[in-house]
């Protein structure tokens, strides 16, 4: 079974990103929004866990918060950008959705 | 697929209204069955008609509302949430005895048995929030 995470807090605000790195099962899908996105940024203190989470997970950011922010051109290597109607075949996708708040 | 959407915050509070409110049109786009949007918490605030934002901002209760109209969308208020934040119908006016009602066209207030049957009934539930 597997599972999508979405995370909606920047990882410098909140540690609802480490949660949900530190519980989602290897195979599941994390995708980044809102705030959220700060997270796919190369070369910050989260970036290594980041890194590390990709090896077993898979790792999006949804576009629109990412132009939103600017973070645009920084995205690290291996995130897959999505838009609102990627995010829906995301949850379709997925046996269930669990949203870090 | 079917697909039900709890919302947990205000309108111009947070961006989880506008992300709900994107993702909603985005899966009636692709094809899904909307089961229901259930509006928990603040997320109640996004049910009154007296919103009146400046001319160069969005609406985000008229959107939900149009929303509705268009594509016939159970758009749900928590009933204890709505009761503390003054959030009115008809029904609850007369059972509250208060002086008029707010709540936008689309929406109906509604219990918390809603978002259980939401998730039951539905093949994905989707929360937004803070």
């Amino acid at each position: 079974m597997s599972m999508l995470h979405t995370v909606n807090k920047s990882p410098f605000e909140k540690d609802s990103m480490n949660s949900c790195l530190r519980l989602s099962a290897d195979g599941s899908s994390i995708l980044l929004i809102e705030d959220g996105v700060f997270a796919a940024q190369e070369g910050t203190v989260v970036s290594d866990s980041v890194k590390e989470a990709m090896k077993s997970k898979k790792v999006y950011a949804l576009q629109e918060d990412i132009n939103a922010r600017g973070v645009q051109g920084k995205v690290m290597d291996g995130i897959e950008l999505v838009d609102y109607a990627g995010f829906v075949k995301l949850v379709t996708e997925h046996d269930k959705v669990q949203s870090w708040v | 697929m079917k697909l039900s959407i709890q919302v947990n915050e205000g309108p111009y509070q947070h961006q989880a209204t506008d992300s709900a409110y994107n993702f909603t049109k985005a899966a009636i786009e692709a094809g899904h069955e909307i089961f229901r949007v259930f509006f928990y918490h603040d997320g109640v605030n996004n049910g009154t008609r007296y919103t009146t934002p400046p001319q160069d901002d969005r609406n985000i209760v008229d959107r939900w509302s149009e929303l509705s109209a268009e594509h016939d969308l159970d758009l749900v208020l928590c009933v204890a949430a709505a009761q503390r934040r003054g959030l009115v119908d008809e029904g609850e006016q007369e059972r509250n005895k208060k002086d008029g009602n707010n709540i936008a066209p689309g929406f109906r207030i509604s219990g918390l048995g809603q978002l259980i049957e939401a998730g039951i009934q539905s093949d994905r539930l989707v929360v937004f929030g803070d």
